[in-house]
């Protein structure tokens, strides 16, 4: 649905965004990671249209973004970071303004606004004026109007951006309902957002990517090993004994005894490997108890500061 | 199409939403009531003291002496001082607010963008100078104007109006400020007033050439009642360029970011 190719934007001397390429299948939501400044928005206004490219180029729903600009423009709905509003205007009438530019016929227009009133459950405030709504509310609106012309791609700049728990939740929900039938990119600087609504994350910083993956693989890729945690209730030698002759097993280390004879164990693991149910196995067949058992991912967090971070030292 | 069209509206309305229209539109009336009954006042006067010699008499004008001197004043206020604040915002305020962004990403070609937008801006233009068709009205139940002038000089202030409208829009899709903008309009439209002036001091081709690109010796011809096609041509390829600068300056952001 979405190719992009070697894409290079520049500000005068400054590089923005530097051969960047990726693509997005139908149906997909693609969360684009990085810290501010990172080229997100420069990627997402090029693919939106708003900029061409200083050199590659970009497909959205087949069209060109710069060749058939005004193709690609029908098809996408942009939720740009500073939400579009005009502040003066109802919200109703703002929507029924953004249907006509977004070239919605006349007899379709009214079912469309009430369709997004709906779908972003506005009908609270439909005849505020847009500058008297609470922030969550205009991203809302901001929201609605990216989805007036049911485009088939939409592009979201850090739409739970300043926005309250609660609301974050709202957003994210009205997003994962709309996966499937649209083709999803939304950006972030918060991790755990992009890990709770993406299947697959772009991490990009200094305006390269610098990682690509579901975020289990990126988690699994990253770390040379992986590693479980446990907690079992038996003699801790022979525990140890146990868990260090299992295949796959690199290190085994206990930290410190919780207390009633249960201890914690650290298993380190050879990467890919998922021992957890062999280690569950084993040490309910030497009748010890097993009170926990978790693998101890990397977080998103993590990963991005190491990605991040190593970057710079690149440099 | 569509999209123009509801540029247009959208633009109107947010011109008599903000203050700003009526603002503009009570100081023009105005300053352009107290021109008109001064010249009123003038004209009684002169018109006592001549009254009692015919050949006198017959040198007397309504339109030269009380609707030459109100054009006068209406396209002074207007271009120089309304112009730059009816035109500050337009593309200045998108800029800042974020909402360039959705203009330009819609489907909705560049040029009909800042057509939309000219047109709101001139239709609200035409509006407040329609305000001022009461004084020749007034004029034509005590006395006996000619309207072939008066129309003529509708026109030029029209056409004249237009011009200097998408000065204001080029010069508000150069920068987020909107006081920068009504200032760089208003220097503008100033320099191209000034000609004039300037085109006297100069000789030769050069003083020709400047002398015809100001706009104040194009005007005058309407302003007497003169249609030249000339200076409509003028008038008209003032505002293309306008426009045309306008669509460049818009594009170039793009570029720019």
């Amino acid at each position: 649905m979405i190719e992009v190719k070697d894409l290079t934007k520049k500000y005068g001397n400054f590089t923005a965004v530097r051969d960047v390429s990726f693509e997005v299948e139908k149906g997909e939501i693609l969360g684009f990671l990085g810290p501010n400044a990172a080229g997100k928005t420069t990627t997402m206004r090029v693919l939106t249209c708003f900029m061409p490219a200083t050199a590659g180029s970009a497909r959205v729903a087949g069209f060109d973004t710069f060749r058939q600009s005004l193709d690609v423009r029908r098809r996408v709905g942009y939720l740009p970071e500073n939400v579009p509003l005009y502040l003066d205007m109802r919200v109703r009438p703002y929507l029924e303004f953004i249907a006509k530019i977004k070239d919605i016929p006349s007899r379709d227009r009214r079912r469309a606004v009430n369709r997004v009133i709906e779908l972003a459950a506005l009908e609270e405030v439909e005849h505020r004026i847009v500058g008297h709504c609470s922030k969550g509310f205009r991203q809302r609106v901001g929201l609605a109007q990216a989805l007036i012309h049911d485009p088939d791609v939409l592009i979201l700049d850090e739409p739970t951006n300043g926005l309250d728990p609660k609301q974050i939740n709202e957003v994210r929900e009205v997003i994962k309902g709309l996966a499937g039938d649209h083709t999803i990119i939304l950006s972030s600087h918060i991790l755990p957002e992009v890990s709770k609504t993406c299947e697959r994350v772009v991490i990009i910083d200094q305006g390269r990517i610098v990682a690509g993956d579901t975020p289990a693989n990126l988690d699994a890729r990253l770390r040379g090993s992986q590693s479980i945690t446990a907690q079992i209730r038996g003699p801790v030698n022979e525990v140890m004994d146990l868990l260090k002759k299992k295949d796959g097993v690199v290190d085994v280390k206990t930290r410190s005894s919780i207390g009633d004879g249960l201890w914690q164990y650290d298993i380190d693991v050879l990467p890919g490997r998922d021992i957890r149910s062999e280690v569950a196995s084993s040490v309910v067949g030497s009748n010890w108890d097993l009170v926990e058992l978790t693998t101890a991912g990397m977080s998103l967090e993590e990963i991005f500061l190491e990605l991040t971070t190593q970057e710079e030292e690149g440099d | 199409m569509q999209g123009l069209l509801a540029i247009w509206g959208r633009e109107l309305k947010a011109y008599f939403i903000s203050p700003i229209f009526y603002a503009l539109s009570t100081v023009f009336i105005f300053i352009v009531s107290f021109m008109f009954f001064y010249s009123l006042q003038s004209y009684t006067q002169y018109f006592m003291q001549v009254a009692q010699y015919p050949t006198m008499m017959e040198r007397i004008n309504i339109n030269e002496m009380i609707m030459r001197p109100l054009f006068n004043t209406m396209s002074f206020v207007a271009v120089l001082t309304l112009m730059p604040m009816l035109t500050m915002r337009v593309f200045s305020e998108e800029k800042k607010t974020g909402t360039i962004e959705l203009l330009l990403t819609s489907p909705v070609r560049d040029w009909h963008v800042i057509l939309g937008k000219f047109l709101a801006a001139f239709t609200l233009y035409t509006a407040m100078i329609g305000l001022t068709i009461i004084y020749p009205m007034v004029l034509q139940v005590y006395g006996d104007p000619d309207w072939g002038p008066i129309w003529a000089g509708y026109l030029g202030l029209v056409l004249l109006g237009g011009g200097v409208i998408t000065i204001g829009l080029f010069a508000s899709s150069l920068t987020e400020n909107q006081i920068v903008a009504a200032v760089i309009c208003f220097g503008a439209a100033l320099i191209l007033w000034m000609m004039d002036v300037a085109a006297e001091s100069m000789t030769g081709m050069l003083g020709e050439v400047v002398g015809y690109l100001s706009v104040l010796r194009h005007y005058n011809t309407f302003e007497m009642g003169i249609i030249d096609s000339t200076d409509c041509l003028f008038f008209l390829s003032f505002i293309f360029l306008g426009l045309f600068l306008t669509v460049r300056s818009v594009e170039s952001t793009r570029w720019r970011g």
